[in-house]
């Protein structure tokens, strides 16, 4: 079994921010000395006051973040089991490829004749996110998963308005979605309708039936969805929104669970994103960056953001801005080029044969994981097995400890581990959304099923434990409502009295 | 060959536990219709040489560097980025982590982030700044949502935005119910209405030139709208910055610190406002608080802005976005210092008006906006088509400019960063003469 891997504590406080290291006179900088006469600006345009940047040496800068880095938990340090996520560990393969000068060292705008190689890897990129998932074309330029929800709705509305003279003005959402999905929604003009789940934690059919009229613009849906839940219904949900002229959005987030095994093209779905940093890999850096593919089918590509990637006749490869149907320009340039690289860096390492058995351990994984809990964490929604992710409730634990699923999280932490995604999603009390990736091993898995176990152990035994947890780490428990309530943003800010 | 760490024997112990006969028993629930019955047509999984080899002949196709030495600006920029920046921020424990959803155990990247937010504002002289956005083109419409939140409607935007600034603002603004108008001030007349809630102006402007941001933000406060500046963040160690210009909200593209060039991605969204308008603000933000035992410590905070709790009725979608940059940018940023970002722009300033004056010493070469002050790029009218132009200096390794065909057809916007030397703006200068010869 493998052990939990805990962020301690580096004793007393560190060396506080930036600024309190620097000293005046201090530095790191270092630039060739000039060769042509220096110039300054224009009076009127000069800076009145030296901007208040720390000033500090390379050493000091070094330290600090080496410190900070020693405060944080990573893929790399230890199983990160955040449902809706896929932290799945990042191979280091598609770093050596995106550091290589011939991507890094090219300006986005210069001449398609001399950016070949970066215009074929993404036509072949694109090539191979369609044939994953069933779609005919797609566009590389969101940068994120959410940039790509609203690109697709943006491309409903160019759809609706060139077919139907109007854009229509609902988007229906499941009540389980992901909060980006009613945010895109608006966002693209349209006013979010959720949808109601079944007992069993599917998409209610019948109410779905009853909501559809010829104001619907679409429906966004993941499949499997956010509990994890495969909608064996789907042809028949993206049959009643077709019945009314809609469109069916497949939200991406977890495609970890399907590949090589369905496609979201098959179940019927018009518009498809991908988030590259979950399925395939490309590291979530902290909080970004990400890329967010986004695919249609054939009647829908008019509408795909300009540029596109063209293959002419002679094999050469250009960009494509001449589109009169598209819905325009989602990122100042080609989205998140580097993030891309390692995307195709992963889906070429892997192969069909690879993709598919990622997609078997993924689900495998989620399995085992959530029959070694479920006596303390029972699943939100039992009937049915899960696929890459599962959702179990502390709600029995809570009822007969009053210990919580965020006790749970917190006592995770003293042992070592990154806690898995709380109280989401909204419809499950007391939720623990787990996905623990195909990258974890078997030994990892009984490591942290045995942490779990132990938590909800103590909760009976010692509740207090996990009420006070975390004790180990850098910091506890933070007054987050003191954060919203006394804005400290910058250094700035005076911290006050509290 | 398997990537994931699973033996043979851990797939069928792990089945047994969960009472399934083979894998496919787990995909019971997909019905028959649905399945591929068909393996997906890619090619078959590859060793790491060969992804590697496959990557290396396709980089190779790309000229770059030496080969295709860079006067290209117009937003993304061939800036020197010291070795510290990527030996730290790569460190692994920061870069394969996520949103610091637990506070306890993300104290690294919520104090960076707190940092960078910190220096943003130290920078731009406004009071706060949010963890990072996508992009500069992306922080500008996130600016412009933040400006019509207050009730008005309408966007007007200077002659000198970047155009793919306001291609972007165009498509993002079609689900949001506005059109990016023309500002109309290419005559020196600056008239806005009282139902504008923004005015857009960039400086340094898409054609290197500085803009009189004064007389475009007191305009749009006398008719109660607000000013978005997108600024230059390499330009601030010299030049004013937004908040002694009076800009409401400022947004810039933060690739100069700590990215290459990356063929446009990714990049840094920089985004900060006058502090009455954090609570529209996008994107996250770090607050300092304290724990349980008074100590100081980072989280997420003003949560209750953001789509994960407000879901339709929240102040942007954004999600994902670009934290890893921000961190490279605190790193770069406090390696330059208040000196060395003065220095680097000091000899962006004064290479660029060298290249100004040896480029517009070529015959037929004019200046496009002759007496017009610049910082690190310009715009040359050329006698011949530039797009023409740029491809035959590609011929003779260099990457001339950026065409600017809205400008005129022989318009040539030229960038020039530190990292250019004399010798290569002499040479360009000799190369550009033989082309137009």
């Amino acid at each position: 079994m493998e052990r939990g891997a805990p962020v301690r504590s580096l004793g007393p406080p560190g060396d506080g921010t930036l600024r309190d290291l620097s000293r005046p006179g201090r530095s790191a900088w270092s630039f060739p000395a000039l060769d042509v006469d220096a110039v300054e600006p224009p009076a009127d345009h000069r800076r009145s006051r030296s901007p208040g940047l720390p000033e500090v040496a390379e050493r000091d800068l070094v330290r600090h973040l080496t410190r900070l880095s020693q405060m944080n938990y990573g893929v790399d340090t230890g199983i990160y089991p955040l449902g809706s996520c896929s932290m799945k560990y990042n191979p280091k393969l598609a770093e050596t490829a995106a550091s290589l000068q011939g991507f890094a060292g090219l300006h986005p705008l210069q001449p398609d004749g001399t950016a070949q190689g970066a215009l074929e890897l993404l036509w072949r990129l694109e090539r191979a996110l369609c044939e994953i998932t069933g779609m005919a074309r797609a566009t590389l330029q969101p940068p994120a998963g959410a940039c790509g929800e609203l690109t697709g709705l943006l491309i409903m509305r160019a759809h609706h308005e060139a077919t139907g003279g109007s854009p229509r003005t609902k988007i229906l959402i499941p009540d389980s979605a992901h909060g980006t999905n009613p945010a895109s929604a608006r966002l693209g003009g349209y006013r979010a309708v959720a949808i109601p789940s079944t007992d069993r934690g599917l998409v209610d059919v019948e109410a779905l039936a009853e909501l559809v009229d010829e104001d619907v613009a679409g429906l966004m849906l993941t499949n499997p969805n956010t509990l994890g839940l495969f909608e064996e219904d789907i042809a028949r949900i993206t049959d009643v929104v077709h019945g009314v002229g809609g469109l069916v959005y497949y939200d991406g987030a977890n495609l970890n669970a399907i590949m090589g095994r369905t496609r979201p093209g098959d179940m019927g779905f018009d518009i498809v994103h991908i988030n590259t940093h979950k399925t395939f890999a490309t590291p979530h850096g902290g909080g970004g960056p990400g890329a967010g593919p986004v695919g249609v089918v054939e009647h829908l590509v008019p509408y795909l953001p300009v540029p596109r990637i063209e293959r002419d006749e002679d094999g050469g490869f250009r960009l494509s801005t001449d589109e009169p149907a598209s819905i325009g320009r989602m990122h100042g340039f080609h989205g998140n080029f580097a993030v891309l690289v390692r995307a195709y860096a992963y889906v070429f390492f892997h192969g069909a044969d690879g993709l598919r058995e990622v997609s078997e351990l993924a689900v495998l994984n989620a399995n085992y994981l959530a029959a070694a809990i479920r006596e303390d964490f029972p699943l939100a929604f039992p009937d049915a097995k899960p696929m890459h992710e599962f959702v179990s409730t502390a709600a029995p634990l809570e009822r007969e400890t009053g210990v919580r699923a965020m006790d749970v999280a917190k006592r995770l932490i003293d042992l070592g581990y990154h806690p898995p995604t709380v109280y989401f999603p909204l419809v499950v009390d007391e939720a623990m959304m787990v996905e623990p990736t195909e990258t974890e091993s078997k030994e990892s898995l009984d490591g942290f099923s045995e942490a779990l176990r132990t938590a909800a152990a103590e909760a009976r035994s010692d509740p207090k434990l996990l009420h006070d947890a975390p004790v180990t780490t850098p910091v506890r428990r933070l007054d987050e409502a003191r954060a919203a309530r006394q804005l400290r943003l910058t250094w700035r800010d005076d911290p006050g009295d509290g | 060959m398997r990537f994931a760490p699973h033996t043979d024997d851990d797939i069928r112990e792990m089945l047994a536990a969960v009472r399934a006969s083979s894998i496919d028993d787990l995909f019971a629930q997909i019905p028959d219709p649905l399945r591929l019955d068909r393996p997906l047509d890619l090619p078959r999984g590859v060793s790491e040489q060969e992804i590697l080899a496959d990557l290396g002949s396709l980089a190779r196709q790309n000229v770059v560097g030496e080969d295709l030495v860079c006067f290209a600006g117009a937003g993304a920029y061939d800036h020197y980025v010291p070795s510290v920046v990527w030996a730290i921020a790569g460190r692994s424990e920061l870069y394969t982590s996520y949103t610091p959803y637990q506070p306890e155990l993300s104290q690294g990247v919520l104090q960076a982030l707190f940092e960078y937010q910190s220096m943003v504002c130290e920078l731009t002289e406004l009071d706060v700044s949010n963890a990072s956005l996508y992009d500069g083109a992306t922080a500008l419409v996130e600016s412009v949502n933040m400006a019509r939140a207050g009730g008005r409607s309408r966007v007007l935007v200077a002659s000198g935005v970047d155009p793919r600034n306001v291609d972007t603002l165009r498509t993002y603004g079609r689900g949001s119910g506005y059109e990016p108008e023309p500002l109309g001030d290419d005559d020196g007349t600056i008239d806005v209405a009282s139902d504008v809630a923004a005015v857009v102006v960039q400086h340094p402007n898409v054609y290197g030139v500085l803009e009189d941001v004064r007389s475009f933000s007191d305009a749009a406060h006398r008719a109660g709208a607000l000013l978005i500046q997108v600024f230059d963040p390499t330009s601030l160690g010299i030049l004013a910055p937004p908040g002694e210009l009076r800009a409401d909200i400022a947004v810039a593209e933060g690739q100069p610190f700590g990215n290459r060039m990356n063929f446009g991605g990714p990049y840094l969204g920089m985004l900060a406002s006058r502090r009455e308008h954090v609570r529209k603000m996008p994107g996250r933000i770090v607050g300092a608080t304290v724990d349980v035992e008074g100590r100081d410590g980072y989280v997420l905070t003003l949560q209750a802005r953001e789509q994960h709790i407000r879901r339709e009725k929240a102040t942007s979608n954004i999600c994902t976005n670009q934290t890893l940059m921000a961190l490279a940018a605190t790193v770069h940023l406090a390696w330059l210092g208040p000196d060395g970002l003065a220095e680097l722009g000091r000899q962006c300033a004064s290479k660029a008006s060298y290249a100004f004056r040896r480029l517009t010493e070529i015959p037929g070469v004019e200046p496009a906006f002759p007496g017009r002050p610049f910082f690190k790029e310009f715009t040359v009218l050329l006698p011949r088509p530039a797009d023409q132009v740029r491809d035959a200096m590609v011929e003779r390794g260099f990457l001339a400019g950026v065409p600017a065909p809205w400008a005129g057809e022989g318009a040539l916007i030229v960038a020039v960063t530190e990292r250019r030397t004399r010798d290569e703006i002499d040479r360009l200068t000799s190369a550009l003469t033989e082309v137009l010869a």
